[in-house]
């Protein structure tokens, strides 16, 4: 069995998100692997692990050239190898264009299963992966934290609107993790030092037969404009706790002058 | 004149809330375009029930005999009553299946899709969608090239009782192979307890930042010194690793609440937890972390600790109570 694990990368979570003059996100600035993406790569291995017969785990990511540095941490997270979709044609897709690219990546793949993390953690929409799943006329599972494999068949659990739910899913499918399926495990030094050997497939739209009129700015539905900052609430008062006595005694005043005790 | 049609999710014979605004909302946005709010329900239980969806705006609902629950069935639904009526936008009350179900749908049909949204307005005859990004704090306009599906974040429509009736007819829809490689076995499973933390008055929420399953007993101590009509509730992610009850989780897949105080002990507040409290009338944040998104929104945050501050602050309510 083929694994597919989708990963991407997304501003440092530390660093203030902003709109850039052409209207779309600012991607200057630290970097690093979207984190609820580890969880998908986690969840491969432990498919791999668990004694099913995994031939191979690969690592696919859309974006621009300077996202190779976090597509190799993604490979040290166990894959086997990687493949980096970049074209200045993919600037401005919409959700539809960047999994209709996704698509015809793994097209090219057919793996039994497709990774994917919860949400992108740069506005993400929790939408790639049912975009990808339509593309491909394969079922779309998304949230999922249990998931067990028996032959073909996925038995996911995961929380929907009612409560939990519990779904089989026949393979081929595409399957998005929620982050309490697992926790992921750091790189050692030597998965960090081999993931540089690892093959990497760099591809342009041309190389990867993608139809560029289906992506970027000409081939997404939807465009965002108009920026605004909403209307601003009056901000709250923060403290830094220093001596615990003090802090106490503050929350304390607050809470009484709004009779709350 | 733009027609719209609304996905509406029921369960056991109820569409639910979010649904309902959402046709409410549609109603009023299709008054203004010069057409039509139509309702979709699927499910194999709600040919009976296309009267609720009348009753808060809907002109006809069209209800689908399929096993509801399943984003690959109501695609081909909707996609197949996109292509015979003609729809020029798809809207969902939000949940977990309105974010697949509109994200396939999209694709299948070649629309632009937009989730968490806010609010619609209509500008030159086409329905804009404005989306909240970055942790709240800048608002984004979707506008659609052709199609647009929306799809509404918890709790952003009023439910509005027009007391009309709604044409009821039944849609025949071809469900395709991808829906048949799936299987619902159980369907809204109500894991542990089953705890009240819509009626009161003071909400000790308890997040990730309590460490493990134990340490609840921080939050139960603070929540019994805080007094009657205070109870203790939860964040999916410690939900979902089994340390709460469901029962007891605020936010976009569980309840929403508004009570007086909502107090957050290690809770970062992501968007997802935010929708279900920020009707709350005092919010009051402990969170080691400065950057948390929760101390954008509460009224009183302190940045520490909480397993100094909380056990202390129990201490000091309860002197002061004597
Ligand atoms: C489709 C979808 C639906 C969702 N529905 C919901 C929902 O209904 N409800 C919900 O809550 N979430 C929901 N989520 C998940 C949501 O996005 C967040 O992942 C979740 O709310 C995080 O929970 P948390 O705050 O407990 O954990 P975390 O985000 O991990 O935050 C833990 C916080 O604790 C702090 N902390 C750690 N140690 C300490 C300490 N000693 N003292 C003080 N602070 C400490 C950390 O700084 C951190 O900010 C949903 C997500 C998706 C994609
Ligand atoms: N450009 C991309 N390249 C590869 N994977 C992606 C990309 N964008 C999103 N994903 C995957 O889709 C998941 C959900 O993203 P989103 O729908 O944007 O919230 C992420 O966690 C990734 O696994």
């Amino acid at each position: 069995m083929k694994i597919l694990v989708l990963v991407k990368e997304v501003p440092d979570a530390a660093v203030a998100k902003s709109i850039g003059s052409d209207g779309t996100i600012d991607r200057s600035g630290e970097k690093a692997l979207n984190p609820y993406d580890t969880h998908a790569l986690e969840a491969a291995v432990v498919i791999k692990e668990g004694g099913a017969d995994v031939s191979e785990i690969v690592a696919v990511t859309v974006g621009p050239d300077s996202a190779s540095r976090t597509l190799q941490g993604a490979v040290s997270r166990g894959a086997d190898r990687s493949i980096h979709l970049s074209d200045e044609g993919l600037a401005g897709s919409d959700v539809v264009a960047t999994g209709y690219a996704l698509a015809e990546l793994i097209k090219r793949e057919s793996p039994e299963l497709v990774l994917l993390g919860q949400q992108s953690d740069d506005g993400g929409s929790y939408a790639v992966g049912s975009v990808v799943g339509e593309f491909l006329g394969q079922p779309a599972l998304s949230q999922v934290v249990k998931l067990d494999l028996t032959g073909d068949v996925i038995t996911a659990e995961r929380q929907a609107e009612y409560g939990y739910d519990t779904v089989e899913v026949k393979l081929p499918a595409i399957i998005s993790v929620g982050d309490a399926i697992n926790e992921p495990r750091y790189p050692s030094l030597k998965a960090i030092m081999g993931a540089k050997k690892k093959p990497v497939e760099k591809l342009t739209l041309a190389d990867a037969g993608i139809d560029a009129g289906k992506v970027g700015t000409a081939g997404s539905g939807v465009n965002c404009s108009d920026f605004q900052a909403p209307a601003q609430k009056s901000g709250g008062t923060i403290i830094t706790d220093e001596d615990t006595a003090a802090t106490v005694e503050q929350i304390v005043a607050w809470l009484d002058e709004r009779k709350l005790v | 004149m733009a027609n719209i049609l609304v996905y509406a999710l029921a369960h056991e014979g109820q569409i639910n809330k979010n649904s309902k605004g959402a046709i409410s909302k549609a109603a009023e946005l299709a008054a203004e375009l010069g057409g039509s709010a139509d309702v979709v329900l699927v499910g194999t239980d709600v040919a009976g029930i296309g009267d609720q969806a009348g009753a808060v705006g809907a002109s006809t609902v069209y209800t689908v005999d399929a096993p509801e629950g399943i984003a690959a069935t109501a695609i081909d639904a909707i996609a197949a009553l996109v292509d015979a009526k003609g729809y020029d936008y798809v809207l969902f009350g939000g949940g977990l299946l309105g974010f697949e179900i509109g994200a396939g749908l999209a694709a299948r049909i070649g629309g632009g899709v937009t989730v968490e949204v806010t609010d619609i307005k209509v500008d030159g005859g086409k329905l804009v969608a404005e989306r909240p990004i970055f942790g709240d704090t800048l608002l984004s306009y979707s506008h659609y090239k052709s199609k647009g599906i929306i799809v509404a974040r918890t709790n952003a429509f009023e439910v509005k009782e027009t007391g009309g009736t709604a044409t009821v007819e039944a849609f025949d829809a071809p469900i395709g192979a991808a829906a048949g490689q799936v299987t619902l076995k159980v369907r809204g499973e109500q894991r542990g307890a089953d705890v009240n933390i819509e009626d009161a008055s003071i909400l000790v929420t308890g997040g990730r930042g309590l460490g493990n399953a134990e340490n609840f007993s921080v939050a139960d101590a603070l929540a019994a010194a805080l007094g009657t009509g205070s109870a203790v509730a939860a964040t999916r992610a410690v939900v979902d690793a089994g340390w709460f009850p469901y029962a007891g989780q605020i936010g976009q897949t569980g309840k929403s609440v508004a009570p007086k105080l909502y107090v957050g002990l290690g809770v970062s507040g992501a968007i997802q937890h935010k929708v279900g409290m920020q009707a709350s009338e005092n919010v009051l944040a402990i969170n080691k972390d400065e950057n948390a998104p929760i101390f954008e929104f509460a009224d009183f945050g302190v940045v520490g600790d909480l397993h100094k501050i909380a056990p202390a602050l129990t201490e000091a309510i309860k002197a002061k109570k004597g």
